[in-house]
């Protein structure tokens, strides 16, 4: 499966940087706050600044951002109702997959809803096709969407300019993370692959990671 | 029509939309803008409630960084002491006690950055502040860890909009989503939803304050 080999990228990386435990964590942390030690903000490039145009192909500004938001929502909400459709679960773990899905659902919806009110327009819902195999498989693409899918609004949080839609990307963004952490538990895996700080993730890295779910 | 549509129909506002952001300016002092944004927050996100965004904008403005960074660090002394004790008061075994050790670590870790954080900023760290943690058991434990968890993550999703530093922002959001992380952990412990809302509520200052007050000695 080319799309699951894809994505075990960021999420090897992710499980890299976090061997590094405390001091590697902290020295993260306070590389992101500013420091102009190289030695310590090499280690970790991901929370480097993105440029302004990073999402210019959704937008200008907080629109572009607010619309790769939309892209990214549009597959997890086709991602959860294909796998609802699958067959695959069934019982609590069903129940799950159904909430989850409607919450990414709402996402779309408030992010649609933003776009729209500040006169742009949202992006269009992407087609996509998932390899839906096998119930560990799909929790595994889950967990790896979920994972990704909170490191993409972290990612942007630094490059929002009007608070009102910072405040509702955070809102969505914890959301993201409390989703990542329940896929992460029913895979028998860490709830915090990136240790005590999270990790953005850019969106060239994210969209190489979705892409092979995209078709047309 | 649904409510859904009914309420997105009144708060897409037409009076509130007009309303400009200029986050760039350095002309607005930062909760102007955080004022003014809340307002037109109403017009842009018609699914979320308009009152708690507004609410939250008068009751941060004039902290700075330092104050927001003190304002979580505090939080972060509340967790960390919380499942430091929680290692041997919450009788806790098995996947739990392993759930503990990780967020005490956590926790501490978002202690010890936070203080430096604030330090480099050239502010001062608050000092300690004593706890009491009224509970007994596993049972209690989770609970109130479900209470702290839930309210660290809307504490930061409150005070993060207000922080002028990108580099400190990037910081709080790496920290926030390891909260939220924690907070779904634990609700599945405790047989709850562990994501209740499709949105996160952000909570002010006041607001978080009051919910971690009686647990202050």
């Amino acid at each position: 499966m080319a799309g699951m080999k894809q994505l075990a990228g960021p999420q090897s990386r992710r499980r890299f940087l976090a061997v590094g435990g405390g001091s590697t964590a902290l020295a993260a942390f306070l590389a992101a706050c500013g420091s102009d030690s190289d030695s310590m903000s090499t280690s970790t490039t991901a929370m480097k600044p993105a440029g302004k145009s990073e999402t210019a192909q959704f937008g200008k500004g907080d629109v572009g951002i607010l619309n790769y938001a939309l892209t990214l929502e549009y597959l997890e909400t086709a991602f959860y109702a294909d796998v609802v459709k699958s067959g695959l679960f069934k019982g609590a773990d069903l129940e799950t997959i159904r909430k989850f899905g409607r919450e990414e659902a709402e996402h779309v919806q408030a992010l649609t809803q933003a776009v729209k009110s500040m006169g742009a327009k949202p992006a269009p819902e992407p087609k996509a096709e998932f390899p839906l195999k096998d119930a560990k498989s799909v929790l595994e693409l889950a967990a790896t969407v979920e994972n990704l899918g909170a490191a993409a609004y972290l990612g942007q949080a630094a490059n929002i300019e009007s608070p009102e839609v910072l405040a509702s990307a955070l809102a969505i963004h914890s959301v993201e993370g409390r989703h990542a952490a329940v896929l992460n538990t029913l895979l028998g895996e860490t709830i915090t692959p990136d240790g005590a700080f999270g990790k953005p993730a850019d969106v060239k890295t994210v969209l190489k990671s979705v892409e092979p779910f995209i078709v047309g | 029509m649904t409510n859904r549509d009914l309420s997105n129909e009144q708060l897409a506002n037409p009076e509130l939309a007009v309303v400009n952001i200029d986050a760039d300016s350095e002309d607005l002092s930062r909760s102007e803008v955080l004022l003014k944004g809340a307002l037109a927050a109403g017009a842009v996100y018609g699914a979320l409630a308009v009152g708690p965004f507004v609410r939250k904008a008068l009751g941060a403005m004039g902290g700075s960084d330092v104050d927001i960074l003190n304002f979580a660090l505090t939080l972060e002394f509340l967790e960390a002491k919380f499942y430091e004790e929680a290692k041997t008061r919450a009788k806790a075994s098995g996947e739990l006690k392993s759930l503990v050790n990780l967020l005490a670590e956590d926790e501490q870790q978002h202690v010890e950055a936070l203080t430096a954080t604030i330090k480099k900023l050239g502010g001062k760290p608050v000092a300690e502040p004593k706890f009491d943690f009224a509970y007994s058991g596993t049972g209690g434990f989770l609970k109130l860890a479900q209470t702290f968890e839930d309210t660290g993550v809307s504490a930061y999703n409150g005070a993060a909009p207000m922080i002028k530093s990108k580099e400190v922002l990037a910081a709080a959001g790496g920290i926030v989503q390891v909260e939220a992380r924690h907070a779904a952990a634990i609700r599945l412990q405790n047989s709850e939803e562990p994501a209740p809302e499709a949105f996160d509520t952000p909570l002010d200052e006041k607001q978080v304050l009051k919910a971690v007050e009686p647990f202050l000695a």
